[in-house]
Protein backbone atom coordinates (compact mmCIF):
# COMPACT_ATOMS: atom_id res chain seq x y z
CA UNK A 1 0.00 0.00 0.00
CA UNK A 2 1.34 3.32 1.10
CA UNK A 3 4.85 2.02 1.70
CA UNK A 4 5.23 1.01 -1.92
CA UNK A 5 3.86 4.29 -3.06
CA UNK A 6 6.31 6.26 -0.99
CA UNK A 7 9.21 4.34 -2.34
CA UNK A 8 8.04 4.82 -5.90
CA UNK A 9 7.64 8.50 -5.34
CA UNK A 10 11.24 8.80 -4.22
CA UNK A 11 12.39 6.90 -7.28
CA UNK A 12 10.43 9.09 -9.64
CA UNK A 13 11.35 12.35 -8.05
CA UNK A 14 14.94 12.08 -6.92
CA UNK A 15 15.09 15.85 -6.78
CA UNK A 16 12.74 15.66 -3.81
CA UNK A 17 15.63 14.90 -1.52
CA UNK A 18 17.76 17.58 -3.02
CA UNK A 19 14.97 20.02 -2.51
CA UNK A 20 14.81 19.15 1.15
CA UNK A 21 18.48 19.91 1.52
CA UNK A 22 18.20 23.09 -0.45
CA UNK A 23 15.18 24.44 1.35
CA UNK A 24 15.73 24.83 5.00
CA UNK A 25 13.03 22.47 6.23
CA UNK A 26 13.91 22.30 9.85
CA UNK A 27 13.14 18.81 11.19
CA UNK A 28 12.36 20.24 14.60
CA UNK A 29 10.13 23.10 13.50
CA UNK A 30 6.70 23.48 15.03
CA UNK A 31 5.06 22.12 11.90
CA UNK A 32 7.26 19.04 11.74
CA UNK A 33 6.77 18.33 15.43
CA UNK A 34 3.02 18.43 15.10
CA UNK A 35 3.12 16.18 12.04
CA UNK A 36 5.20 13.70 14.00
CA UNK A 37 2.45 13.58 16.59
CA UNK A 38 -0.12 13.17 13.80
CA UNK A 39 1.87 10.22 12.51
CA UNK A 40 1.70 8.60 15.92
CA UNK A 41 -2.01 9.27 16.26
CA UNK A 42 -2.89 7.94 12.82
CA UNK A 43 -0.71 4.85 13.23
CA UNK A 44 -2.32 4.04 16.57
CA UNK A 45 -5.76 4.40 15.04
CA UNK A 46 -4.95 2.26 11.99
CA UNK A 47 -3.38 -0.45 14.15
CA UNK A 48 -6.47 -0.66 16.31
CA UNK A 49 -8.64 -0.83 13.21
CA UNK A 50 -6.60 -3.69 11.79
CA UNK A 51 -6.75 -5.63 15.04
CA UNK A 52 -10.52 -5.22 15.06
CA UNK A 53 -10.81 -6.37 11.44
CA UNK A 54 -8.89 -9.50 12.32
CA UNK A 55 -11.09 -10.18 15.33
CA UNK A 56 -14.17 -9.61 13.18
CA UNK A 57 -12.97 -12.14 10.63
CA UNK A 58 -12.33 -14.71 13.33
CA UNK A 59 -15.82 -14.10 14.71
CA UNK A 60 -17.29 -14.53 11.23
CA UNK A 61 -15.50 -17.81 10.58
CA UNK A 62 -16.38 -19.33 13.95
CA UNK A 63 -20.01 -18.24 13.64
CA UNK A 64 -20.26 -19.76 10.17
CA UNK A 65 -18.91 -23.04 11.51
CA UNK A 66 -21.46 -22.98 14.29
CA UNK A 67 -24.22 -22.55 11.72
CA UNK A 68 -22.94 -25.51 9.69
CA UNK A 69 -22.87 -27.56 12.86
CA UNK A 70 -26.44 -26.60 13.68
CA UNK A 71 -27.59 -27.66 10.24
CA UNK A 72 -26.56 -31.16 11.14
CA UNK A 73 -28.92 -31.02 14.09
CA UNK A 74 -32.07 -32.02 12.22
CA UNK A 75 -30.63 -35.20 10.76
CA UNK A 76 -28.53 -36.25 13.73
CA UNK A 77 -29.91 -38.61 16.32
CA UNK A 78 -27.81 -36.99 19.07
CA UNK A 79 -29.46 -33.58 18.95
CA UNK A 80 -28.66 -32.53 22.48
CA UNK A 81 -24.97 -33.20 21.92
CA UNK A 82 -24.88 -30.93 18.87
CA UNK A 83 -26.63 -28.15 20.73
CA UNK A 84 -24.09 -28.39 23.54
CA UNK A 85 -21.25 -28.37 21.07
CA UNK A 86 -22.68 -25.26 19.41
CA UNK A 87 -22.91 -23.61 22.81
CA UNK A 88 -19.20 -24.26 23.36
CA UNK A 89 -18.42 -22.78 19.97
CA UNK A 90 -20.52 -19.70 20.65
CA UNK A 91 -18.74 -19.24 23.96
CA UNK A 92 -15.48 -19.13 22.04
CA UNK A 93 -16.98 -16.51 19.74
CA UNK A 94 -18.07 -14.50 22.75
CA UNK A 95 -14.53 -14.56 24.09
CA UNK A 96 -13.45 -12.93 20.83
CA UNK A 97 -16.20 -10.37 21.19
CA UNK A 98 -14.92 -9.66 24.66
CA UNK A 99 -11.56 -8.79 23.11
CA UNK A 100 -13.38 -6.45 20.74
CA UNK A 101 -15.11 -4.83 23.70
CA UNK A 102 -11.76 -4.41 25.41
CA UNK A 103 -10.28 -2.77 22.31
CA UNK A 104 -13.21 -0.41 22.16
CA UNK A 105 -13.14 0.58 25.81
CA UNK A 106 -13.06 4.36 26.05
CA UNK A 107 -13.50 4.70 22.28
CA UNK A 108 -16.45 5.79 20.23
CA UNK A 109 -17.79 2.46 19.02
CA UNK A 110 -19.06 3.91 15.76
CA UNK A 111 -15.62 5.09 14.79
CA UNK A 112 -14.60 1.46 14.32
CA UNK A 113 -18.01 0.10 13.50
CA UNK A 114 -17.16 -0.74 9.90
CA UNK A 115 -14.37 -3.02 11.11
CA UNK A 116 -16.52 -5.16 13.36
CA UNK A 117 -19.97 -4.97 11.79
CA UNK A 118 -19.64 -8.08 9.54
CA UNK A 119 -18.51 -10.21 12.46
CA UNK A 120 -21.32 -9.03 14.67
CA UNK A 121 -23.93 -9.73 11.99
CA UNK A 122 -22.65 -13.24 11.54
CA UNK A 123 -22.71 -13.74 15.30
CA UNK A 124 -26.32 -12.54 15.46
CA UNK A 125 -27.14 -15.03 12.73
CA UNK A 126 -25.51 -17.93 14.57
CA UNK A 127 -26.88 -17.13 17.98
CA UNK A 128 -30.42 -16.53 16.71
CA UNK A 129 -30.30 -19.76 14.71
CA UNK A 130 -29.37 -21.70 17.80
CA UNK A 131 -32.03 -19.88 19.79
CA UNK A 132 -34.62 -20.74 17.18
CA UNK A 133 -33.73 -24.43 17.19
CA UNK A 134 -34.04 -24.45 20.97
CA UNK A 135 -37.13 -22.39 21.51
CA UNK A 136 -38.78 -21.96 18.08
CA UNK A 137 -38.86 -18.18 18.59
CA UNK A 138 -36.85 -15.11 17.70
CA UNK A 139 -34.15 -13.89 20.05
CA UNK A 140 -34.41 -10.20 20.96
CA UNK A 141 -31.65 -7.58 20.76
CA UNK A 142 -31.74 -7.22 24.52
CA UNK A 143 -31.18 -10.95 24.96
CA UNK A 144 -28.17 -10.86 22.64
CA UNK A 145 -26.68 -7.83 24.34
CA UNK A 146 -27.17 -9.39 27.74
CA UNK A 147 -24.89 -12.24 26.70
CA UNK A 148 -22.29 -9.73 25.56
CA UNK A 149 -21.64 -8.26 28.99
CA UNK A 150 -18.41 -9.60 30.34
CA UNK A 151 -17.09 -9.48 33.84
CA UNK A 152 -13.38 -9.21 34.34
CA UNK A 153 -11.92 -12.62 35.08
CA UNK A 154 -8.54 -11.58 36.34
CA UNK A 155 -9.47 -8.73 38.57
CA UNK A 156 -6.00 -8.04 39.86
CA UNK A 157 -4.42 -7.64 36.49
CA UNK A 158 -7.01 -5.13 35.41
CA UNK A 159 -6.68 -3.06 38.53
CA UNK A 160 -2.99 -2.80 37.82
CA UNK A 161 -3.29 -1.81 34.21
CA UNK A 162 -6.16 0.59 34.57
CA UNK A 163 -5.31 1.77 38.05
CA UNK A 164 -5.67 5.43 37.13
CA UNK A 165 -9.12 5.13 35.62
CA UNK A 166 -10.63 2.27 37.57
CA UNK A 167 -12.60 4.54 39.83
CA UNK A 168 -15.17 5.34 37.21
CA UNK A 169 -14.75 2.16 35.11
CA UNK A 170 -16.57 -0.87 36.43
CA UNK A 171 -14.75 -4.16 35.99
CA UNK A 172 -16.85 -5.21 33.11
CA UNK A 173 -16.94 -4.77 29.40
CA UNK A 174 -19.96 -4.83 27.27
CA UNK A 175 -20.65 -4.53 23.62
CA UNK A 176 -23.95 -3.53 22.17
CA UNK A 177 -25.16 -4.93 18.90
CA UNK A 178 -26.74 -2.03 17.05
CA UNK A 179 -30.35 -2.39 15.86
CA UNK A 180 -29.17 -2.33 12.25
CA UNK A 181 -26.60 -5.08 12.80
CA UNK A 182 -29.32 -7.08 14.51
CA UNK A 183 -31.74 -6.62 11.61
CA UNK A 184 -29.14 -7.61 9.05
CA UNK A 185 -28.23 -10.66 11.10
CA UNK A 186 -31.87 -11.69 11.36
CA UNK A 187 -32.30 -11.23 7.62
CA UNK A 188 -29.40 -13.66 7.11
CA UNK A 189 -31.02 -16.04 9.58
CA UNK A 190 -34.01 -16.42 7.27
CA UNK A 191 -31.70 -17.83 4.60
CA UNK A 192 -30.51 -20.46 7.06
CA UNK A 193 -34.09 -21.27 8.03
CA UNK A 194 -34.97 -21.78 4.40
CA UNK A 195 -32.11 -24.25 4.08
CA UNK A 196 -33.27 -25.97 7.24
CA UNK A 197 -36.76 -26.25 5.82
CA UNK A 198 -35.70 -27.86 2.57
CA UNK A 199 -33.32 -30.29 4.24
CA UNK A 200 -35.89 -31.27 6.84
CA UNK A 201 -38.25 -32.23 4.04
CA UNK A 202 -35.46 -34.38 2.70
CA UNK A 203 -35.37 -36.11 6.05
CA UNK A 204 -39.07 -36.87 5.86
CA UNK A 205 -39.96 -34.30 8.48
CA UNK A 206 -43.41 -33.00 7.58
CA UNK A 207 -44.10 -30.63 10.50
CA UNK A 208 -41.01 -28.43 10.52
CA UNK A 209 -41.64 -26.80 7.11
CA UNK A 210 -45.04 -25.54 8.25
CA UNK A 211 -43.61 -24.20 11.48
CA UNK A 212 -40.83 -22.50 9.55
CA UNK A 213 -43.12 -20.92 7.02
CA UNK A 214 -45.18 -19.53 9.88
CA UNK A 215 -42.09 -18.08 11.53
CA UNK A 216 -40.60 -16.71 8.31
CA UNK A 217 -43.87 -15.02 7.47
CA UNK A 218 -43.78 -13.23 10.82
CA UNK A 219 -40.26 -12.01 10.17
CA UNK A 220 -41.16 -10.97 6.66
CA UNK A 221 -44.12 -9.00 7.98
CA UNK A 222 -41.77 -7.34 10.46
CA UNK A 223 -39.37 -6.32 7.72
CA UNK A 224 -42.13 -4.95 5.53
CA UNK A 225 -43.33 -2.97 8.53
CA UNK A 226 -39.90 -1.36 8.75
CA UNK A 227 -39.80 -0.92 4.99
CA UNK A 228 -37.52 1.89 3.95
CA UNK A 229 -37.25 3.47 7.40
CA UNK A 230 -34.06 1.55 7.87
CA UNK A 231 -30.80 2.03 6.05
CA UNK A 232 -30.21 0.92 2.49
CA UNK A 233 -28.68 -2.47 3.41
CA UNK A 234 -31.84 -3.51 5.18
CA UNK A 235 -34.07 -2.86 2.18
CA UNK A 236 -31.57 -4.73 0.01
CA UNK A 237 -31.91 -7.82 2.18
CA UNK A 238 -35.67 -7.64 1.93
CA UNK A 239 -35.49 -8.91 -1.64
CA UNK A 240 -33.55 -12.05 -0.68
CA UNK A 241 -35.87 -12.55 2.24
CA UNK A 242 -38.82 -12.55 -0.09
CA UNK A 243 -37.22 -15.28 -2.19
CA UNK A 244 -36.45 -17.41 0.86
CA UNK A 245 -40.04 -17.07 1.99
CA UNK A 246 -41.31 -18.03 -1.46
CA UNK A 247 -39.23 -21.21 -1.44
CA UNK A 248 -40.52 -22.23 1.96
CA UNK A 249 -44.11 -21.45 1.02
CA UNK A 250 -43.77 -23.44 -2.18
CA UNK A 251 -42.36 -26.33 -0.20
CA UNK A 252 -45.36 -26.27 2.12
CA UNK A 253 -47.70 -26.06 -0.85
CA UNK A 254 -46.15 -29.11 -2.47
CA UNK A 255 -46.30 -30.98 0.80
CA UNK A 256 -49.98 -30.24 1.14
CA UNK A 257 -50.90 -31.07 -2.44
CA UNK A 258 -48.78 -34.10 -3.03
CA UNK A 259 -47.93 -35.19 0.48
CA UNK A 260 -51.00 -37.37 0.60
CA UNK A 261 -50.20 -39.22 -2.61
CA UNK A 262 -46.41 -39.59 -2.57
CA UNK A 263 -44.75 -41.92 -0.10
CA UNK A 264 -42.61 -40.01 2.39
CA UNK A 265 -39.31 -41.42 1.26
CA UNK A 266 -39.82 -40.05 -2.23
CA UNK A 267 -40.51 -36.49 -1.16
CA UNK A 268 -36.82 -35.73 -1.23
CA UNK A 269 -36.78 -36.28 -5.00
CA UNK A 270 -39.71 -33.94 -5.52
CA UNK A 271 -37.91 -31.18 -3.67
CA UNK A 272 -34.55 -31.58 -5.24
CA UNK A 273 -36.06 -30.78 -8.64
CA UNK A 274 -38.27 -28.08 -7.19
CA UNK A 275 -35.41 -26.17 -5.55
CA UNK A 276 -33.27 -26.39 -8.67
CA UNK A 277 -36.04 -24.71 -10.57
CA UNK A 278 -36.18 -21.84 -8.11
CA UNK A 279 -32.42 -21.47 -8.15
CA UNK A 280 -32.47 -21.09 -11.88
CA UNK A 281 -35.06 -18.38 -11.67
CA UNK A 282 -32.92 -16.59 -9.18
CA UNK A 283 -30.01 -16.48 -11.59
CA UNK A 284 -32.10 -14.58 -14.05
CA UNK B 1 -42.25 -10.67 23.24
CA UNK B 2 -43.69 -11.60 19.90
CA UNK B 3 -41.86 -11.12 16.64
CA UNK B 4 -44.12 -8.27 15.56
CA UNK B 5 -43.63 -6.45 18.89
CA UNK B 6 -39.89 -6.66 18.44
CA UNK B 7 -40.13 -5.15 15.00
CA UNK B 8 -42.37 -2.37 16.28
CA UNK B 9 -39.70 -1.45 18.84
CA UNK B 10 -36.98 -1.57 16.18
CA UNK B 11 -39.02 0.57 13.85
CA UNK B 12 -39.35 3.15 16.61
CA UNK B 13 -35.58 3.18 17.09
CA UNK B 14 -34.98 3.62 13.37
CA UNK B 15 -37.51 6.43 13.09
CA UNK B 16 -35.91 8.27 16.01
CA UNK B 17 -32.58 7.85 14.24
CA UNK B 18 -33.97 9.34 11.05
CA UNK B 19 -35.33 12.33 12.93
CA UNK B 20 -31.89 13.04 14.37
CA UNK B 21 -30.35 12.83 10.91
CA UNK B 22 -32.94 15.21 9.56
CA UNK B 23 -32.15 17.76 12.28
CA UNK B 24 -28.43 17.42 11.62
CA UNK B 25 -28.94 17.92 7.89
CA UNK B 26 -30.72 21.21 8.50
CA UNK B 27 -27.88 22.63 10.60
CA UNK B 28 -25.27 21.34 8.16
CA UNK B 29 -27.05 23.11 5.32
CA UNK B 30 -26.84 26.39 7.22
CA UNK B 31 -23.15 25.72 7.90
CA UNK B 32 -22.52 25.11 4.21
CA UNK B 33 -24.15 28.43 3.43
CA UNK B 34 -21.86 30.27 5.87
CA UNK B 35 -18.83 28.41 4.52
CA UNK B 36 -19.69 29.55 1.00
CA UNK B 37 -19.97 33.13 2.18
CA UNK B 38 -16.55 33.00 3.81
CA UNK B 39 -15.09 31.43 0.71
CA UNK B 40 -16.50 34.16 -1.51
CA UNK B 41 -15.01 36.73 0.82
CA UNK B 42 -11.55 35.16 0.83
CA UNK B 43 -11.62 34.46 -2.90
CA UNK B 44 -11.27 38.23 -3.30
CA UNK B 45 -7.53 37.96 -2.72
CA UNK B 46 -7.02 36.35 -6.10
CA UNK B 47 -8.07 39.51 -7.89
CA UNK B 48 -5.43 42.09 -8.64
CA UNK B 49 -6.77 44.69 -6.27
CA UNK B 50 -7.46 42.11 -3.59
CA UNK B 51 -3.84 41.96 -2.48
CA UNK B 52 -3.99 45.37 -0.93
CA UNK B 53 -6.71 44.83 1.62
CA UNK B 54 -6.01 41.30 2.77
CA UNK B 55 -6.14 42.30 6.46
CA UNK B 56 -9.58 43.83 5.94
CA UNK B 57 -10.90 40.69 4.26
CA UNK B 58 -9.48 38.56 7.05
CA UNK B 59 -11.16 40.78 9.58
CA UNK B 60 -14.51 40.28 7.88
CA UNK B 61 -13.99 36.53 7.57
CA UNK B 62 -13.25 36.30 11.27
CA UNK B 63 -16.60 37.91 11.96
CA UNK B 64 -18.30 35.25 9.85
CA UNK B 65 -16.65 32.55 11.93
CA UNK B 66 -18.75 33.85 14.80
CA UNK B 67 -21.81 32.59 12.91
CA UNK B 68 -20.04 29.27 12.35
CA UNK B 69 -19.48 28.94 16.08
CA UNK B 70 -23.14 29.44 16.92
CA UNK B 71 -24.18 27.02 14.18
CA UNK B 72 -21.76 24.37 15.41
CA UNK B 73 -23.02 25.01 18.91
CA UNK B 74 -26.54 24.14 17.79
CA UNK B 75 -25.27 21.10 15.88
CA UNK B 76 -23.89 19.74 19.16
CA UNK B 77 -27.35 19.74 20.68
CA UNK B 78 -28.87 17.65 17.90
CA UNK B 79 -27.43 14.26 18.88
CA UNK B 80 -26.05 12.46 21.95
CA UNK B 81 -22.53 13.65 22.67
CA UNK B 82 -21.01 10.16 22.72
CA UNK B 83 -22.26 9.27 19.24
CA UNK B 84 -20.09 11.65 17.24
CA UNK B 85 -18.88 9.05 14.77
CA UNK B 86 -22.31 7.64 14.23
CA UNK B 87 -23.36 10.80 12.38
CA UNK B 88 -19.89 11.92 11.35
CA UNK B 89 -20.57 11.52 7.63
CA UNK B 90 -23.16 14.27 7.71
CA UNK B 91 -20.80 17.08 8.69
CA UNK B 92 -17.50 15.63 7.57
CA UNK B 93 -17.43 17.53 4.29
CA UNK B 94 -18.45 20.89 5.68
CA UNK B 95 -16.04 20.57 8.59
CA UNK B 96 -13.14 19.91 6.20
CA UNK B 97 -14.18 22.97 4.24
CA UNK B 98 -14.28 25.09 7.40
CA UNK B 99 -10.82 23.82 8.39
CA UNK B 100 -9.57 24.90 4.99
CA UNK B 101 -11.15 28.34 5.37
CA UNK B 102 -9.71 28.80 8.83
CA UNK B 103 -6.29 27.63 7.63
CA UNK B 104 -6.44 29.97 4.64
CA UNK B 105 -7.42 32.85 6.89
CA UNK B 106 -4.57 32.17 9.29
CA UNK B 107 -2.15 31.77 6.42
CA UNK B 108 -3.13 35.13 4.92
CA UNK B 109 -2.74 36.77 8.30
CA UNK B 110 0.49 35.27 9.51
CA UNK B 111 1.79 32.95 6.75
CA UNK B 112 1.92 30.01 9.13
CA UNK B 113 0.08 26.72 9.26
CA UNK B 114 -2.80 26.82 11.64
CA UNK B 115 -2.50 24.21 14.39
CA UNK B 116 -5.23 21.74 15.08
CA UNK B 117 -5.90 23.39 18.43
CA UNK B 118 -6.18 26.83 16.81
CA UNK B 119 -8.71 25.59 14.22
CA UNK B 120 -10.74 24.02 16.97
CA UNK B 121 -10.70 27.31 18.79
CA UNK B 122 -11.74 29.31 15.71
CA UNK B 123 -14.63 26.89 15.16
CA UNK B 124 -15.52 26.79 18.84
CA UNK B 125 -15.07 23.02 19.16
CA UNK B 126 -12.66 20.72 20.98
CA UNK B 127 -9.33 19.42 19.73
CA UNK B 128 -9.53 15.97 21.25
CA UNK B 129 -12.32 13.47 21.50
CA UNK B 130 -12.57 13.18 25.26
CA UNK B 131 -13.97 16.64 25.72
CA UNK B 132 -16.94 16.63 23.38
CA UNK B 133 -17.62 17.64 19.80
CA UNK B 134 -14.16 17.58 18.31
CA UNK B 135 -12.17 17.98 15.15
CA UNK B 136 -11.14 14.62 13.74
CA UNK B 137 -7.49 14.50 12.73
CA UNK B 138 -8.25 13.25 9.23
CA UNK B 139 -10.66 16.12 8.64
CA UNK B 140 -7.99 18.56 9.79
CA UNK B 141 -5.42 17.08 7.41
CA UNK B 142 -7.91 17.11 4.52
CA UNK B 143 -8.60 20.77 5.12
CA UNK B 144 -4.88 21.50 5.12
CA UNK B 145 -4.48 19.72 1.78
CA UNK B 146 -7.20 21.92 0.29
CA UNK B 147 -5.20 24.89 1.50
CA UNK B 148 -2.21 23.65 -0.51
CA UNK B 149 -4.09 23.76 -3.81
CA UNK B 150 -5.52 27.16 -2.97
CA UNK B 151 -2.00 28.45 -2.32
CA UNK B 152 -0.79 27.08 -5.64
CA UNK B 153 -3.47 29.19 -7.25
CA UNK B 154 -2.56 32.17 -5.11
CA UNK B 155 1.08 31.90 -6.21
CA UNK B 156 0.07 32.18 -9.85
CA UNK B 157 -2.27 35.08 -9.26
CA UNK B 158 0.12 37.01 -7.07
CA UNK B 159 2.63 37.00 -9.95
CA UNK B 160 -0.06 38.40 -12.22
CA UNK B 161 -0.74 41.08 -9.65
CA UNK B 162 2.94 41.97 -9.58
CA UNK B 163 3.71 40.53 -6.15
CA UNK B 164 6.87 38.54 -6.91
CA UNK B 165 7.89 37.85 -3.34
CA UNK B 166 4.81 35.90 -2.30
CA UNK B 167 5.39 32.81 -4.48
CA UNK B 168 8.79 32.32 -2.86
CA UNK B 169 7.28 32.41 0.58
CA UNK B 170 4.48 30.09 -0.50
CA UNK B 171 7.07 27.72 -1.94
CA UNK B 172 8.91 27.47 1.38
CA UNK B 173 5.65 26.91 3.19
CA UNK B 174 4.41 24.20 0.82
CA UNK B 175 7.73 22.41 0.93
CA UNK B 176 7.57 22.22 4.67
CA UNK B 177 3.99 20.99 4.46
CA UNK B 178 5.03 18.34 1.94
CA UNK B 179 7.79 17.13 4.27
CA UNK B 180 5.27 17.00 7.07
CA UNK B 181 2.84 14.88 5.09
CA UNK B 182 5.62 12.56 4.03
CA UNK B 183 6.01 11.59 7.67
CA UNK B 184 2.52 10.11 7.71
CA UNK B 185 1.75 6.50 6.88
CA UNK B 186 -1.55 6.98 5.14
CA UNK B 187 -3.98 4.20 4.51
CA UNK B 188 -5.55 3.72 1.12
CA UNK B 189 -8.50 6.00 1.82
CA UNK B 190 -9.84 9.38 0.80
CA UNK B 191 -7.12 11.21 2.68
CA UNK B 192 -4.45 9.32 0.72
CA UNK B 193 -6.15 10.32 -2.51
CA UNK B 194 -6.14 13.96 -1.49
CA UNK B 195 -2.52 13.68 -0.44
CA UNK B 196 -1.60 12.30 -3.86
CA UNK B 197 -2.70 15.64 -5.27
CA UNK B 198 -0.26 17.56 -3.11
CA UNK B 199 2.69 16.85 -5.39
CA UNK B 200 0.97 18.61 -8.28
CA UNK B 201 0.50 21.71 -6.13
CA UNK B 202 4.17 21.55 -5.15
CA UNK B 203 5.11 21.18 -8.81
CA UNK B 204 2.95 24.11 -9.84
CA UNK B 205 4.51 26.40 -7.28
CA UNK B 206 8.01 25.26 -8.24
CA UNK B 207 7.26 26.19 -11.82
CA UNK B 208 6.17 29.65 -10.76
CA UNK B 209 9.36 30.10 -8.74
CA UNK B 210 11.38 28.85 -11.72
CA UNK B 211 9.72 31.32 -14.07
CA UNK B 212 10.46 34.13 -11.68
CA UNK B 213 14.08 33.20 -11.12
CA UNK B 214 15.11 32.77 -14.77
CA UNK B 215 13.81 36.26 -15.41
CA UNK B 216 15.61 37.68 -12.44
CA UNK B 217 12.31 38.65 -10.90
CA UNK B 218 12.90 36.69 -7.72
CA UNK B 219 16.07 38.67 -6.90
CA UNK B 220 14.21 41.86 -7.47
CA UNK B 221 11.52 40.59 -5.13
CA UNK B 222 13.96 39.73 -2.34
CA UNK B 223 15.66 43.08 -2.66
CA UNK B 224 12.43 45.01 -2.55
CA UNK B 225 11.11 42.84 0.27
CA UNK B 226 14.34 43.48 2.17
CA UNK B 227 13.95 47.17 1.48
CA UNK B 228 10.46 47.18 2.90
CA UNK B 229 11.61 45.67 6.12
Amino acid sequence: GSGGFRKRKHDNFPHGQRRDEKENVNPSSALMTSFKSFQLELDTRHDKYERLVKLSRDITIESKRTIFLLHRFASAPNGEEILNESEVKLDAVRRKIKQVAQELMGEDMYQFHRAISPGLQEYVEAVSFQYFIRTRSLISVEEINKQLTFAAEDREETTNTTSNSHDQEPHAWSLKVTPVDYLLGVADLTGELMRLCISSVGNGDIDTPFELSQFLRQIYDGFTFIGNTGPYEVSKKLYTLKQSLAKVENACYTLKVRGSEIPKHMLADVFSTKTELIDQEECL
Amino acid sequence: MSVSDMFIVLQGVLTADQDIREEIRKVVQALEQTAREILTLLQGVHQGAGFQDIPKKCQKAREHFGTVRTQLESLKTKFPADQYYRFHEHWRFVLQRLVFLAAFLVYLESETLVTREAVAEILGIEADRERGFHLDIEDYLSGVLTLASELARLAVNSVTAGDYARPLRISTFINELDSGFRLLNLKNDSLRKRYDGLKYDVKKIEEVVYDLSIRGLSKEATVSAGGEK
